[in-house]
């Protein structure tokens, strides 16, 4: 095969429609990695909470703080997304859900599912 | 396990199998407190129950491993130079570390109250 050293080339990512699997599975890369950074202040929550009867209140009036709610619909965002897209990626390990189509449907049903939770959780926190 | 030093095959098995735990634990968690409001000392006594507190940190064990590995995968595939690579790798691995060692203290220490 002669290789040509000339031919343009398109790869703005941003710039090609991007087939369903691939949106889930940058959202399951980015909910990954903003979730590790959270996890700081999640442990730090659970250290306050169990250190004293004081600490305790004082952790949950914090998670009532109206940032702090939009932070917490945030990460059940990020969470069930994770879950649902990795519950996906595992199957597909397995060579469950392999064919095309099927591919295109369970993609679907992540992100159909990860919102509906969310929406649900958001319509008890706020 | 592959013997090829590189074959990232053992990441691959660690992410899975910690993926695994950290999905049924936390459909045990939400299960048990969901829709659940309690007293400090409800909350403690659970997280002291010998069971619990163990099953928990083997929890947070496994989220700080799938963590590594996704946080390493993420600077293999967007970072090239060596250099960034190394700085960012054991600025993570500590940062890991050091918030295992301060999870550990934490559920170590809770006594029933």
């Amino acid at each position: 095969m002669r290789v040509t050293q000339d031919r343009p080339v398109f790869l703005n990512l941003l710039r090609i429609r991007q087939p369903v699997a691939a949106v889930v599975s940058i959202l399951h890369r980015l909910s990954g990695f903003f979730m590790v950074l959270l996890l700081p202040g999640l442990i730090y929550l659970l250290q306050l909470s169990l250190s004293s009867v004081d600490g305790y209140s004082r952790a949950i009036a914090f998670m009532d703080k109206p940032l702090l709610r939009y932070i917490a619909i945030g990460l059940c965002w990020m969470f069930t997304h994770h879950f649902l897209a990795g519950l996906r990626f595992l199957l597909l390990d397995f060579d469950v859900g392999i064919t095309r189509n099927t591919a295109r449907k369970t993609a679907w049903l992540v992100h159909v599912g990860a919102i509906l939770v969310t929406a649900i959780a958001a319509s008890r926190i706020l | 396990m592959s013997r090829s030093p590189s074959s990232g095959l053992r990441g691959w098995l660690i992410q899975r199998l910690s993926a695994v735990y950290i999905a049924i634990f936390s459909l045990v968690l939400m299960g048990a407190w969901i829709d659940q409001s309690v007293t400090y000392y409800v909350w403690r006594n659970w997280v002291a129950n010998p069971l619990v507190n163990i099953t928990l940190i083997i929890f947070f064990l496994a989220i700080l491993f799938h963590a590594w590995v996704g946080i390493r995968d993420i600077v293999m595939d967007y970072i090239k130079p060596d250099y960034a690579r190394y700085l960012l790798l054991t600025g993570f691995g500590l940062v890991l570390i050091g918030m295992g060692l301060w999870m550990l203290r934490i559920l170590i220490l809770v006594t029933p109250v």
